[in-house]
């Protein structure tokens, strides 16, 4: 429409001060790096102090917690173990998002050498570096992990609509099916008082007598 | 009328009452002649004599009481932490295809933070003429659009990858909800600033801790991507984004970023932690599929389902579900009874909609048998929604995300309903 071909005018420049303070992000190829650098040693003392309480004093996890280095060659596994060092492609991410995001609960509290020190950590605990070793702006770019080359570009215009964009079958489509699988006998769905799964929808003949009344 | 006649009324009333239901249990609760005359018509009852509320005893209104089970769940052993969680909308007791925002579905990765209107701030920076803040009030001045579109989480139904786990739609399609946004087009936005030749990607980020930063082609940018502050008619909920998220149309809900405080663009795809590490769908071969941004074609019957079973016997029986698509309109939602033998198409409810949830219905003649209900929606492209094991046999167990096959409930001859895989 001919009226939203010209600019409104609406907001004002952002301010140099500003954009450095919220555009924070670091691209794979090392756009966004500030100058810096942290060595193993500094990293496994801050990581002992910011993280370990969660990721263990290896960056291994405890309890629950996500598990940060391990699990190489486990991605053809049945349970497959996702981390750093055997999943992740790009090292620009791990030193992004715990400069933003990390530690969970107090985030960006991680100064720009401490992040170049516990990334350089990461990836001594992902057995990629020696232990002497340091992680600056200037070398950031030499490191390649394990599996940056193993994801591709959604496919499935290619894989699976062509499979699945076909006439379907309406009537008599194969033998007589059975159960194979059951939700009711793994019992991990959150239940009622009376053992349903949580939420079912009230017989009509109890629900205003189930009810508590209102406050 | 004296409160004593009344009182003894109401007393016989409820004792007669109580055992004309014992009687319609007993007797499968098909059509039934009254034997006498039901005291809920014959008595007085007390909302037909007394006062109701007054008009200002809610200002803003919370469902009746009897309604408590249409309510938001979560299951506390799926994520280590209830602030990067999720939870699940009761689809199983809605019907129609606008899901009430109190019951929308919430996922955060730092929890639900509260954003004033004041505090808000917008920055567009990167590869553009001229980088700009914007408040909430700028916002406000520029031309609006209206967009209705289900925003479904990648995960929806990913702990069914492996087998039937979960008991109820709720839980197993219940990561979804579908509003009508208004807003502006992110498109007048990024004009706003001039967008330069080389900026091919905008990333886009959350004034919460996690951030939530997403990588978007520009194309995706300037079609149908929307900066939203209202959503069914009112303000976003704070856990939704208030007071401005982005509407991702067709999209996984990873990129439906809340609390947008910054839109960047770059030249490359940022490549950040949700679209690395998460939100990467891991292919039998160790490889894994970046960048599955589009929900594929799905549909789940909602009734009858695990939380909504038969109670009623046999005879008329509505079978009630919704469809959506990713890619377009869904054009048809075929239903079986016999767990993919025979199949019958579905009557579509309501309008259709590109990008949004669409209501199905099918009417039955119950004649109290076991079935295997299964729904198979088709989209606009001709897209056929595949089997569990149509899916498995490319990508295999652990895609962890976008699992859109075919639902299978197991109705017995009770009327109770299961969550099962059938072959």
């Amino acid at each position: 429409t001919p009226a939203l071909a010209e600019k409104l005018g609406l907001g004002r420049p952002a301010l140099p001060e500003e954009i450095s303070a919220w555009d924070v992000a670091i691209l794979p190829d090392g756009t966004g790096l500030r100058p810096g650098s942290g060595d193993v040693a500094t990293g496994d003392e801050v990581f002992a102090e910011k993280c370990a309480t969660c990721h263990g004093e290896f960056a291994e996890g405890l309890d629950a917690w996500p598990v940060l280095a391990g699990g190489e060659g486990t991605l053809t596994d049945r349970r497959p173990v996702k981390t750093i060092g055997s999943y992740w492609p790009y090292l620009s991410t791990v030193w992004d998002y715990v400069h933003r995001s990390m530690p969970f609960g107090s985030a960006q509290t991680v100064t720009v050498d401490e992040t170049y020190a516990i990334t350089a950590f990461l990836l001594y605990s992902n057995g990629l570096v020696d232990e002497d070793f340091t992680l600056s702006n200037e070398n950031f770019k030499d490191i390649v992990l394990p599996n940056a080359d193993g994801f591709y570009v959604d496919d499935r215009p290619e894989t699976e609509y062509p499979k699945f964009r076909v006439e379907p079958c309406m009537k008599d489509c194969g033998p007589a099916v059975k159960v194979t699988k059951r939700a009711a006998e793994l019992k991990v769905t959150p239940t009622d008082a009376d053992g349903r799964p949580a939420g079912t929808i009230p017989a009509y003949d109890e629900a205003s007598a189930a009810e508590p009344a209102a406050p | 009328m004296s409160d004593e006649t009344k009182n003894g009324t109401s007393r016989r009333g409820f004792l007669r009452q109580a055992a004309l239901t014992g009687a319609g249990i007993v007797a499968g609760a098909t059509t039934a002649r009254a034997s006498e005359p039901d005291p809920k018509i014959t008595e007085v009852q007390e909302w037909a004599t007394a006062f109701g509320d007054p008009v200002d005893a809610a200002p803003y209104g919370t469902p009746i009481r009897f309604e408590s089970h249409v309510v938001r769940r979560n299951v506390e052993w799926l994520t280590e932490s209830p602030v990067s969680s999720i939870n699940f909308t009761p689809i199983h007791a809605l019907e129609g295809t606008i899901t009430p925002q109190g019951c929308a579905f919430e996922r955060h990765h730092s929890g639900a933070i509260e954003l004033s209107k004041q505090d808000y701030r917008l920055m567009i920076n990167g590869l553009v003429e001229k980088p700009l803040v914007f408040t909430f009030e700028d916002l406000l001045r520029f031309p609006r659009t209206i967009n209705t579109a289900f925003l479904e989480c990648a995960a929806n139904g990913g702990m069914e990858w492996g087998g039937a786990q979960l008991e109820g739609c709720q839980f197993t399609q219940g990561m979804i909800h579908n509003m009508e946004y208004t807003g502006v087009p992110l498109r007048l936005l990024l004009e706003e600033a001039g967008v330069k030749p080389e900026g091919k990607w905008i990333y886009a980020e959350g004034a919460d801790a996690s951030s939530n930063g997403r990588s978007i082609p520009i194309e995706k940018a300037l079609d149908d991507v929307m900066v939203a502050f209202f959503a069914n008619g009112e303000a976003l909920r704070k856990e939704h984004g208030y007071p401005v998220r982005l509407v991702v149309p067709g999209w996984e809900g990873n990129m439906w970023i809340k609390w947008l405080r910054r839109i960047g663009v770059y030249d490359k795809a940022v490549e950040s932690r949700e679209e690395t590490s998460k939100y990467t769908d891991l292919m039998p071969d160790g490889r894994a599929r970046k960048w599955t941004w589009t929900m594929d074609t799905k549909s789940v019957i909602t009734s009858p389902s695990p939380q909504a079973p038969i109670r009623h016997g046999k005879g008329p029986l509505v079978l009630t579900g919704l469809a959506w698509s990713g890619n377009g309109k869904i054009k048809r939602v075929d239903v079986s009874l016999d767990g993919g033998v025979n199949w019958q198409e579905a009557r579509i409810s309501g309008d259709i909609k590109s990008k949004a949830l669409t209501r199905f219905h099918l009417d039955i003649d119950w004649d109290g048998s076991e079935m295997l209900l299964q729904s198979r929606a088709i989209d606009e492209t001709g897209y056929v929604q595949p089997t569990k094991d149509a899916l498995r046999e490319i990508r295999g167990l652990n895609n962890v995300y976008h699992n859109n096959g075919i639902q299978t409930w197991w109705v017995k001859a009770d009327g109770e309903v299961e969550n099962v895989e059938v072959a």
